[in-house]
């Protein structure tokens, strides 16, 4: 990868005559998506995942019993879940406490992963979900939606579906998928969409900025291809961790 | 009506496994006819159910189970008990032991203190509330020797084989005791303190490799490989003392 930009200055033009982004994307072209599960020894399921220049690290723990117990469901487990940018994830060193938008983020995280699993299974207990983002370049919450979902698998949690998130930006008029931080800046608008793929769900949906109704229809269809390609990656990613086992001991 | 896997594939939630009257085994739902799997696991098509085994999950107690416990707390009339699992047990004094023993005057910690690990069994568990232990059964008690190992819950039966198949050779092999709790933890004792290590490492290794063919054989060999490299070891050292 290329050296992290120091100065966020708007190029001349956001997408070139031959319908290029800045980092070289076609506009309906996701970044490169790297996703490794089982990363923490600690944790009972984790993931790791690189998007473009974002990194992001998610844990689960659970189901465990909750403390302070009065927050317990008698009826179904709860989930929490935290958003968190580390200091040194952005240009501008970001102080560690939690922001407003990182509280509004983990809530709006966890109820985009609630449905997906099931709660009822496990009463009176919690699943807590820890998403830490290591190095952010737009598209955080998505790819933070994406990891958790992978690290909720692999802790061996029922869930009805993987939930996998990408957003749809909207730069000089253009519609684009899985914008960078420099085209949610100088775009028109940002749209983040997750979805519950095999079911047909969506789960998150978002927008600021302004859009037509048609582009709306469009840009929806756009993140429901993106979302396919990434539950792709996600799927891969899990049996790999197995299936690398398997092809070890099995061949010798 | 059709499948949508093979046997013994791994799937992962969300993934559809097939379409049709087919009964619903665990760790699968089903949306309208379509069945899908809700873990990571291996799927499975046995009598016309289709099952998915779980590659991991966590212990929700079951009555009747036997599982490995370790003292958290000591209270006036009970002990409460971590079993590896969402919900810490309970155990009363009345389902301890056989004899009466008088809360007012002895100290609890006398028979299981903070720390100590137990093999009891579960009698009571509704979900609503915290499960009961007993130690009355037989086999139950405290421990006072050997080693406890713990693993994820969805080993145990590949730690147990197919009919005892794998637990059975292990004993053969190995000049040893071993008790599985449902819950994930095993104790293992062995006269040989080497051969508590080795099953230490034979235990891991079936966790590691759970969902790969061919498992007994593998670790049949890795401990007549062990056995042997130490035999050679000792053999060595005396052939060295005579040297000199």
């Amino acid at each position: 990868m290329s050296q992290l930009v120091r100065k966020v200055e708007r190029p001349p033009r956001l997408i070139d005559e031959e319908g290029r982004r800045a980092d070289g994307r076609k506009v309906d072209e996701l970044r490169r998506i790297k996703i490794e599960v089982g990363v923490l020894k600690n944790a009972d399921g984790s993931c790791y995942l690189e998007q473009g220049r974002n990194k992001i690290m998610a844990a689960v723990y659970g189901p465990r019993e909750l403390h302070p117990r009065h927050l317990a469901m008698p009826d179904r487990a709860i989930l929490r879940c935290r958003y968190h940018m580390v200091p040194f994830s952005v240009l501008e060193r970001k102080s560690p406490a939690p922001t407003r938008r990182e509280i509004e983020l983990s809530k709006v995280i966890r109820e985009a992963l609630e449905p997906a699993i099931f709660l009822e299974y496990f009463p009176r207990t919690t699943i807590d979900v820890f998403i830490e983002v290591i190095q952010a370049d737009g598209g955080t919450r998505c790819a933070g939606i994406t990891a958790a979902a992978v690290a909720l698998a692999d802790a061996g949690i029922p869930m009805r579906d993987l939930v996998a998130a990408i957003a749809v930006g909207k730069v000089e008029g253009q519609l684009v998928l899985d914008p960078m931080d420099l085209e949610d800046r100088y775009g028109e608008a940002d749209m983040p969409v997750a979805m519950m793929p095999s079911l047909g769900k969506i789960t998150l949906l978002q927008a600021d900025g302004l859009m037509t109704l048609e582009e709306f229809e469009k840009a929806l269809e756009l993140a429901m291809r993106g979302i396919k390609e990434i539950y792709n990656k996600q799927k891969e990613a899990l049996r790999e961790k197995y299936l690398a086992i398997k092809r070890e001991v099995e061949v010798t | 009506m059709a499948v949508y896997f093979t046997q013994r594939e791994i799937v992962v939630p969300g993934q559809l496994l097939a379409k049709g009257p087919y009964q619903l085994g665990s760790n699968v739902y089903k949306v309208g006819n379509a069945i899908y799997s809700s873990i990571i696991g291996l799927a499975e098509l046995k009598d016309r159910a289709i099952h998915v085994i779980p590659l991991k999950c966590c212990y929700v107690p079951k009555v009747g189970d036997i599982v490995i416990g370790k003292v958290i707390d000591v209270g006036i009339s009970h002990w409460t008990v971590d079993i590896a699992s969402p919900y810490s047990a309970i155990l009363q004094v009345s389902d301890a032991f056989n004899k009466v023993i008088d809360t007012t005057r002895e100290d609890l910690t006398k028979y299981f203190d903070v720390g100590d690990f137990l093999v009891a069994k579960i009698i009571a568990f509704d979900r609503t509330r915290d499960p009961l232990l007993s130690t009355k059964e037989p086999k139950c008690g405290k421990i006072d020797r050997g080693t406890v190992v713990e693993i994820s819950p969805a080993k145990i039966p590949r730690l147990i084989g197919k009919k005892g198949s794998m637990i059975n050779m292990i004993k053969k092999e190995i000049n040893c005791q071993i008790l599985v709790g449902q819950n994930g933890r095993i104790w293992i004792y062995a006269e040989n303190p080497e051969d508590e290590l080795l099953l230490v490492r034979v235990i891991k290794r079936i966790e590691l490799e759970a969902h790969t063919s061919g498992l007994t054989d593998r670790i049949r060999e890795m401990i007549r490989r062990e056995k042997s490299r130490r035999g050679n070891v000792v053999s060595a050292s005396k052939k060295g003392r005579k040297a000199s």
